[in-house]
């Protein structure tokens, strides 16, 4: 579940408490040029940076550790997935194993493309762990020009998320009362999550119609302009943070042309 | 400061051939308060939402003409403010001072000003908590509670309330009469529509009744209203006052055993719990919010495992630990909420088995046996919640509050089910803050109290 509400230490630190939409920017400024280059320096020289900053975001390394362990799935796939079918088989073979055979290209591609998830992923989670939802959808609207259509509308669904939850487990349970269960059996497992997960898509979405016209009643997008009972503020050092972001990335791009390890993803 | 003048006025839902209001003539004048009454079906909400403005030109055709102020309802929204059943699907931001805020920054009153009235709001309804409170913290009265002060805090000259308690337990209902009866002035004009008339009667001085077929039936002050349509109106299921409703105790003693609960608990939600149920009885399991009565109502219908303690359920065994197809024919629960146990897209699949049509016919359901179960009303979708419990013949039934929301007539109907199920020898658990269940039907009652394991 997402459990993105900032605690009192996080409100304090001083990157944590910039505007959302100057750390989304940064997050995004910071990142995407790392997705340049296929070589391991660069995401290896962004993830390390990352690691460093993190103290100034408020969030400790055993939070990021819990929040990002979805990416180490994805990562062991790579890692498999490259070792069998990857296309490069250049460098010393390590492992020759009849139709598998590892090499230290193989390897080195494979942590290329590792720390790339981690170091791009990470600026994300940094941001989504320390910036509070209304918070976000307010500067995105304030600041970013976003439709309030768009982010207040994200924002109310965002509420009755946590209600799917409990929905899952009441038509689960009333399933079982029904007679209906799946015993071992993989198939009529299958069928039975499939019937569930409508049943729950239907009632989703009756909520989401009431809500909505709960909204429209209250003169949501009627066309009056919006005014604002929270204001977000982009400050210069808001701005400080985004130029702050881009030349970090730059430097960790530079530092891998200048060592040669630089390999375009393009050309 | 809101004058309603209704003209003929009618409204068809795109798709239907019947008209869901029609040939309406009303004027209600500045400040007055007014109950909207009717059968299930006369079109009272439909009504309201035509009055917010909230019927689109292309989702149904008009007749007649309504004004608010001079103006049509589109062009006289920021004139209304309406009140629906559900907290949880009002409720738009995560924090409760925003969520009252919401509002007024969509008619886009300057943010300045935006707090001032917030805070005023939220005093007008006695909102207990700090602004900062979230949402998702709030029962379901203190969250009806703030879905009103949301409501206020447009300032409404014309204030609607489509069943606003219909969806709160007794306390909860209570709390919003008395934010009601705290908030709303003499400048403001309230219409209300409200099944629990004794409970709706000390905040309005009008009654209004919509014929189903169109029309008025009849409008005037409360006390000749209900002298010379009460009959009809209780038959037609309105919850007139002091209308007594039909006992229905046990005249056989309670059979065997069919469900016994020794010092079960489950994880926090319910401290230890011993009881045990009988053929031929009706035990009703009554207690505040927050005391596990819905948990206890799985646990004995063999849907959760006790966290400590034992349930023992006939033939004999821990019903928890059984195969679904067993546990249904020894054991039928009913949710509260009904379409959590629809399976299929048609009410006669619901039912698949060998007693299909003679459960339609004794539910009352034989000429919607073709429906989809979702497209039922409340008082449908509950009796053929009750009726999939029954399809495969269990002794026992285990009820989730089985009267909740319903009206008088549906109410009726159910209890005789209830009575004659348990005369027939089933045993039945009812758990429910209803006290005219309790009352006219329950051959015991367990009070669970409030307290953590």
């Amino acid at each position: 579940m997402i459990t993105p509400l900032a605690s009192d230490a996080r409100a304090t630190a001083p990157l944590a408490r910039r505007n959302p939409v100057a750390k989304l920017a940064a997050a995004l400024i910071f990142a995407l040029p790392l997705v340049s280059t296929l070589d391991p320096l660069t995401p290896a020289l962004g993830l390390a940076i990352e690691l460093a900053l993190l103290p100034l975001f408020g969030v400790r390394y055993g939070e990021l550790a819990r929040r990002a362990w979805p990416l180490l799935l994805a990562a062991g796939g790579i890692l498999v997935t490259m070792v069998l079918f990857a296309a490069d088989r250049t460098g010393t073979v390590l492992v020759d194993a009849g139709p598998i055979e590892i090499t230290t290209g193989v390897l080195l591609g494979a942590l290329g493309l590792v720390l790339r998830v981690f170091a791009v992923a990470l600026p994300g989670i940094i941001v989504f762990a320390t910036t509070d939802p209304t918070d976000l959808a307010d500067a995105l609207v304030q600041n970013a020009k976003a439709p309030p259509r768009f982010a207040i509308g994200a924002l109310a669904a965002f509420r009755l998320l946590p209600l799917l939850g409990l929905q899952w487990q009441a038509l689960t349970l009333a399933r079982r009362a029904r007679g209906l269960d799946a015993g071992r059996n993989p198939v009529a497992k299958l069928r039975l999550f499939a019937s569930t997960a409508f049943a729950l898509l239907v009632g989703a979405l009756r909520r989401g119609g009431r809500l909505a016209t709960a909204m429209d009643a209250r003169g949501f997008d009627a066309g009056t302009p919006r005014t604002y009972a929270r204001r977000q503020i982009f400050r210069p050092a808001d701005w400080t943070l985004v130029a702050g972001a881009a030349l970090l990335s730059a430097a960790a791009l530079a530092a891998s042309v200048v060592t040669g390890m630089f390999r375009p993803v393009i050309g | 400061m809101s004058e309603v003048v209704l003209r003929g006025f009618g409204w068809r839902h795109a798709g239907r051939r019947a008209w869901a209001v029609r040939e309406v003539d009303l004027r209600i004048a500045h400040g007055e308060r007014v109950l909207l009454l009717g059968p299930s079906g006369a079109g009272k909400s439909t009504l309201l939402a035509a009055l917010a403005g909230l019927l689109p030109d292309d989702s149904g055709e008009s007749a007649g003409g309504a004004e608010i102020d001079g103006l049509e309802p589109r062009k006289a929204r920021e004139h209304v403010g309406l009140l629906f059943q559900d907290p949880q699907t009002q409720l738009v931001m995560a924090r409760s001072g925003d969520d009252v805020a919401f509002g007024p920054e969509n008619r886009g009153v300057p943010g300045k000003d935006i707090w001032a009235r917030v805070s005023d709001a939220l005093d007008r309804v006695g909102f207990p908590y700090p602004i900062t409170r979230p949402t998702s913290a709030l029962s379901g009265g203190e969250a009806q509670r703030l879905a009103l002060a949301g409501v206020l805090a447009l300032r409404p000259g014309l204030l609607l309330l489509d069943e606003p308690t219909a969806n709160l337990d007794p306390d909860g209902a209570a709390l919003i009469r008395r934010a009601l009866t705290q908030a709303v002035d003499r400048d403001t004009t309230m219409i209300l529509v409200e099944h629990r008339v004794a409970e709706a009667l000390p905040l309005v001085d009008r009654v209004i009744v919509l014929e189903p077929g169109g029309g008025v039936r009849a409008d005037g002050p409360p006390a000749a209203i209900f002298a010379e349509l009460g009959d009809q109106l209780a038959a037609e299921g309105v919850w007139v006052p002091g209308r007594p409703l039909p006992q229905h105790k046990a005249v056989l003693p309670p059979g065997a055993s069919l469900v016994r609960a020794e010092h079960a608990t489950f994880q926090h939600r319910l401290r230890p719990v011993s009881l045990e149920a009988h053929e031929a009885s009706i035990l009703a399991v009554t207690g505040p919010n927050g005391a596990g009565k819905s948990t206890l109502a799985l646990l004995l219908g063999g849907l959760l495992r006790p966290t400590s303690g034992t349930i023992w359920a006939a033939p004999g065994g821990e019903p928890w630990t059984w195969r679904a197809r067993d546990l249904a024919s020894r054991i039928g629960s009913v949710f509260q909420d009904p379409e959590h146990q629809f399976i299929t897209s048609r009410v006669r699949d619901e039912l698949a088995g060998s007693r299909v049509d003679e459960l339609l016919s004794r539910l009352r359901l034989s000429h919607l046996a073709d429906a989809n179960p979702y497209t039922l009303s409340g008082g449908e979708a509950r009796r053929l919640s009750v009726a999939t419990a029954l399809a495969r013949a269990p002794r026992l039934l285990i009820l989730d509050e089985p009267t909740f929301g319903q009206d008088r007539r549906t109410w009726i109907e159910l209890a005789a089910l209830f009575a004659s199920l348990r005369d027939e020898g089933h045993g039945i658990v009812a758990v429910t803050h209803d006290a005219d269940f309790v009352s006219s039907l329950s051959d015991r009652t367990f009070v669970l109290s409030r307290g953590r394991a």
